[in-house]
């Protein structure tokens, strides 16, 4: 089974982000990286992988300036091959213009199975995935805790506001994994070497063959025009604990009438 | 113009709107528009009618029963339908949650056009609507903008508005709308539903929130959070952190990937206060922290902060409170 995973290669979360002032699009400078959240993907995909029998791990990332260092970490994990889009033009896409070039990169792999995370770390808008599959005419199943392939389709454990709901779907689909399902595979040290030759396909716009105005900011139709610190709390009393910090509880909640 | 004729996803949970959908409605009415209209499904919508007539909607739109469809791909085809044949909404509302998000993205793919997440707040300007998001796990906050015609979709946070203390009934305009063939993009089924039980108040809408993280040390440790929950009325709560470890359901989960908490009371017991998890509980009216770090991230937004051992300060309090 060939497993298609969207990966997105983020600047270090632990590193405070930041909007360009006159642009409000989000400063990518510094090495990228590959965002955690897709680590589970890339785990799930090697998983389905090998236990099917064998099929190749295909990473697909929208990135700048043919940035590879993440997807280099997931190569290292094991997948075989990455496509990579990487235009000046792409600046500014909102979450349909990324959806745009992924599904046009994914149709170049014709995977059986189409693997993202519920939401990426940084923008978080965790829509992508589910246009992605709208644009391909896949079915999609979000929010999965668990896959498990079954000949031509899939039964995947779907988080639900009650629990979880075992959904059956034909192949292929796209899938968006919640994070912490699985333990994602630290790359070996034989991993890492590998990764370094593993073949990275880089592709434009007009080689997607996608028009400039559906892409980047022009395609956006939508614009981030100003940026404000968030309102700060004020912060209140902070006690060290001598044995009585309870009885500081107990006021607090007395004085609202809670207890 | 103004900001023309706004339409709802709803959804229903045991015959009755959810809390979000009253709140998206609240919302809608409150940018002035035209009309609000709600988008339903499910074989309980003409048992719902009174309930949404109560709160002012001029018209409901029923997709009717899905059985056992996931409902992305067929909410999104029956909304797209109505907008090809000219009835089209100036924006559309979605409720950040499981089946919102799904229907809000697969509609932008079919339509072509963008939707704004996260929102936090919308407000109209003119003929516009104005959307606040948290960026970076809530320490800024940005506001945008379409700049393109509509229709304009938002999917908004829970909690974003308010939704009514009571409700009325009233009677309202319904009309049916067809699912469109969907192909293949509509043959995800739910084969089997699991529940897990939960107790008490629901974690989004009770008055107390009690929350453990790691801190805790290990699983067992949670039981302190959920007696204490108890005695308190409230509803107990969690990091990803003990999410992940696999110690309590996701359902428990607080922030950016889990619920938005606004409680009377927030008391966060071992956790750090990551901006992701900060995200979800920040706009709680109170906040208690008990942390042994006296530098952890969440004193820095408490009202009453403990640097105490979980292990010393919490057994104390159950005791206390018992005690009374
Ligand atoms: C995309 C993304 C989404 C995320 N979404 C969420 C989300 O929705 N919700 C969420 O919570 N997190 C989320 N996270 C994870 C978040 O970044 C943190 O990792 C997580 O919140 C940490 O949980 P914690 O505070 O329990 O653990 P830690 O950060 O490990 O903190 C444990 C705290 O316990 C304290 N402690 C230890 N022992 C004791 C003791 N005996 N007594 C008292 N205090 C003690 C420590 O001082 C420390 O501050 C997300 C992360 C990403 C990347």
């Amino acid at each position: 089974m060939n497993v298609a995973v969207c990966v997105k290669q983020i600047p270090d979360p632990a590193a405070p982000g930041s909007l360009d002032p006159t642009t409000k699009n989000l400063v990518r400078g510094g090495k990228l990286i590959l965002d955690d959240s897709d680590a589970y993907g890339v785990e799930i995909a090697l998983q389905l992988a090998e236990s099917s029998g064998g099929g190749e791990v295909t990473l697909v990332s929208m990135a700048p300036n043919g940035e590879t260092s993440g997807l280099r970490t997931a190569l290292a994990m094991g997948a075989s091959k990455a496509v990579l889009v990487s235009d000046g033009k792409l600046a500014g896409s909102d979450a349909l213009g990324t959806a745009r070039v992924l599904a046009e990169a994914i149709k170049r792999v014709s995977p059986d199975l189409v693997l993202a995370a519920t939401e990426s770390t940084d923008g978080y808008t965790g829509t992508t995935p589910v246009q992605v599959a709208e644009l391909l005419g896949m079915p999609s199943v979000t929010f999965a805790k668990k896959i498990e392939v079954d000949g031509n389709s899939i039964k995947v454990e779907r988080q639900t506001e009650a629990g979880y709901d075992e959904v059956s779907c034909p192949l292929p689909a796209v899938v968006t994994v919640t994070a912490g399902v699985v333990e994602p595979r630290y790359p070996s040290f034989k991993g890492i070497m590998a990764a370094k030759s593993k073949p990275v396909d880089q592709l434009d716009v007009a080689g997607l063959g996608l028009s400039d105005s559906q892409v980047g900011s022009t395609g956006a139709g939508q614009e981030v025009f100003e940026v404000q610190d968030a309102p700060q709390r004020d912060v209140g009393e902070i006690v060290e604990d001598d044995g009585e910090g309870y009885a500081k509880v107990v006021s607090f909640l007395e004085n609202l009438k809670l207890i | 113009m103004g900001i023309g004729r706004v339409w709802v996803f709803g959804e229903l949970a045991e015959g009755k709107p959810t809390t979000t959908t009253l709140e998206l409605i609240e919302g809608a009415k409150s940018l002035g528009a035209s009309s609000v209209e709600v988008v339903l499904h499910g074989p309980e919508v003409d048992g719902a009618l009174g309930v949404l007539g109560g709160t002012g909607v001029s018209k409901v739109y029923n997709v009717g029963d899905l059985g056992d469809a996931l409902v992305g791909a067929p909410i999104a085809a029956a909304i797209a339908g109505q907008i090809e044949s000219g009835n089209s909404p100036d924006s559309i509302l979605f409720g950040a949650t499981y089946d919102g998000r799904d229907v809000a993205a697969r509609l932008s793919a079919k339509i072509s056009k963008g939707v704004i997440t996260n929102c936090i707040g919308l407000e109209a300007q003119g003929d516009t609507i104005v959307a606040s998001h948290a960026l970076f796990g809530g320490s800024q906050i940005a506001k945008s903008k379409f700049t393109g015609a509509g229709p304009w979709l938002f999917v908004v946070r829970a909690k974003t508005f308010s939704a009514p203390e009571s409700l009325g009934e009233a009677s309202v305009e319904s009309q049916s709308i067809s699912v469109p063939d969907l192909g293949a993009t509509g043959a995800a089924m739910v084969i089997n539903r699991h529940v897990e039980e939960r107790s008490g108040p629901k974690l989004d809408e009770a008055p107390i929130v009690v929350s453990g993280g790691r801190g805790l040390g290990q699983s067992e440790h949670y039981a302190m959070i959920e007696e204490l929950a108890k005695l308190l009325n409230g509803a107990p709560g969690a990091s990803r952190a003990i999410v992940d470890a696999g110690w309590v359901p996701y359902a428990y989960q607080v922030g950016q990937t889990g619920k938005t908490v606004k409680p009377t009371v927030y008391i966060a017991c071992g956790i750090s206060g990551a901006t992701q998890h900060m995200v979800g509980m920040k706009g709680s009216k109170n906040i208690i922290a008990i942390n042994k770090d006296k530098d952890a991230p969440i004193f820095t937004i408490c009202d009453l902060g403990i640097v105490g051992d979980v292990h010393k300060v919490l057994p104390a309090l159950i005791d206390a409170l018992k005690n009374r």
